[in-house]
């Protein structure tokens, strides 16, 4: 699995975080999203494909 | 004389929740979502607009660049009085669009992180905390006025830098503001008397601003980023935030209280394990919907949403607590079932503008939800439940007081 986010679109929700925290966090600064893995092992899929169906911007997109 | 018939009137924008549920959302929805998804209003405040009721069409419909909230949101379209073509106030971040939207959204995102609020989880359960013990003094209470609107209200003056002491002037101003019939002399005497204050306090700030409150910081951020903020934009945004900030998760309290004590055994289950109050908390902003009136926004490009061409000019409401009941989204959605996951509700609205307090008001909630029932676990209802008083004309819904009694505690 291979994440891409799209920071322009980003508009700081916090629902990725929330959903998979071990994978997208938020820069202090202005809270855009950042990818802490572009390759998550399989078992965070789910919370993974659940944070790109909950993110409000569409800025994230998943590749299997 | 009959009239001849013309093209048929187009029905009214349905407005009212049923007597016989008060927590469901108006009862045409259910047939709009099966037979008319797209159908066509007349709308109170004078226009005609597409009513988008089911899941899939509010989410694409709010996340589309097409439609534009200029002027034409939040829920305007319910009051009689609103100027469709007011231009956006500067910095009033509910109503502008692309790059202006994204630039101020971006300034007060910062404060708004999941840590960020997760940080203040500790000071927010102190607070929920300090309100039980004092209720506990007695044996009744009024849950809206003594704990559910004193609550958010001091957090986010805390994090405003707002004095929680002049709390009654701008909580009347709000609940005035957050009404369907009010006149125009009525709303500019309110949003009058709330931007006065708020400049004051801004002035203040610019004058010397620290990284104590968020206004200060905000000043700060802007500044540093080579394009400070006016006072008019600063008292705007000061204001949505104070609003949005308090009116909304103190109705979500008394609401979701009112609702979970008609349901004794969602309350059982909240008491007997306090984690699931998260998913609790998913749940009721679904089943409750308190932004009870949908979305309206005004089509700036023609775009297709399902056999529909919404035209240039048009308008369109995205009825959120409709989407919230859709039976292939959320399953027997018209019950309350702390065992699904509800968390792609619509109730933080969806796309650009989706509700960017909504981590703050989900920990508030989550602490209301862990503490309030567990430590009074004989709270009940003190009249009759058929009295409640429900805001039937408040663009958030919620419920004008909820008298409660319980045991005295040894």
């Amino acid at each position: 699995m291979r994440v891409n986010i799209d920071e322009e679109a980003c508009v700081g929700a916090g629902q990725c975080v929330l959903a998979a925290a071990e994978v997208f966090d938020q820069r202090d600064e202005d809270g855009v999203v950042v990818l802490l893995q572009e390759e998550p092992p399989a078992e965070l899929g789910e919370a993974v494909r659940e944070a790109a169906v909950l993110c409000p911007a569409m800025a994230i997109h998943v590749q299997d | 004389m009959t009239e001849t018939a013309n093209a048929p009137a187009k029905a009214a924008f349905p407005d009212t929740r049923p007597a016989g549920c008060p927590f469901d959302p108006a009862a045409e929805y259910q047939e709009l979502r099966e037979t008319a998804p797209v159908s066509q209003v007349s709308c109170p405040v004078g226009v005609d607009a597409w009513l988008v009721t089911r899941y899939e069409d509010v989410r694409s419909v709010l996340a589309d660049p097409r439609l534009s909230s200029r002027a034409a949101s939040p829920s305007n379209h319910v009051n009689t009085e609103a100027d469709l073509d007011a231009p956006a106030a500067p910095g009033s971040i509910l109503h502008h669009d692309g790059p202006e939207h994204s630039r101020l959204r971006r300034l007060l995102t910062p404060e708004f992180t999941v840590k960020r609020i997760q940080a203040m989880r500790p000071y927010i359960a102190d607070l929920v905390d300090q309100h039980i013990d004092k209720m506990l003094e007695g044996t009744e209470a009024d849950l809206y006025h003594d704990f559910g609107l004193p609550i958010p209200s001091l957090v986010i003056c805390e994090l405003l830098g707002v004095p929680y002491a002049d709390r009654e002037m701008f909580q009347a101003a709000s609940g005035v503001l957050l009404k369907v019939d009010i006149t125009q002399e009525q709303r500019l005497a309110a949003s009058g008397q709330v931007q006065g204050y708020m400049a004051q306090l801004v002035m203040a700030k610019m004058a010397n601003p620290t990284d104590e409150d968020l206004l200060g910081r905000l000043i700060q951020r802007a500044t540093a980023g080579g394009t400070p903020l006016t006072i008019e934009e600063l008292v705007t945004l000061g204001i949505s935030l104070l609003i949005a900030g308090h009116e909304t998760t103190a109705n979500m309290i008394a609401l979701s209280a009112a609702a979970l004590l008609q349901h004794p055994d969602r309350l059982a289950e909240l008491r007997a394990d306090a984690s699931i109050a998260p998913a609790a908390v998913e749940e009721m902003l679904r089943y409750l919907s308190v932004v009870q009136f949908g979305v309206f926004r005004r089509v700036v490009e023609d775009l297709p949403i399902g056999e529909q061409v919404f035209k240039e000019g048009e308008f369109v409401i995205a009825a959120l607590s409709s989407g919230n009941r859709q039976e292939s989204v959320f399953g027997n959605p018209d019950e309350i079932d702390f065992g699904r996951n509800a968390s792609a509700h619509l109730t933080f609205g969806y796309g650009a503008h989706q509700c960017l307090g909504q981590q703050l008001a989900r920990v508030e909630l989550q602490e209301v939800f862990a503490r309030l029932y567990t430590r009074i676990p004989t709270l009940r209802l003190a009249i009759p439940f058929e009295n409640i008083e429900f805001k039937h004309d408040a663009l958030v819904y919620g419920v004008r007081s909820l008298p409660v009694t319980w045991d005295a505690q040894a």
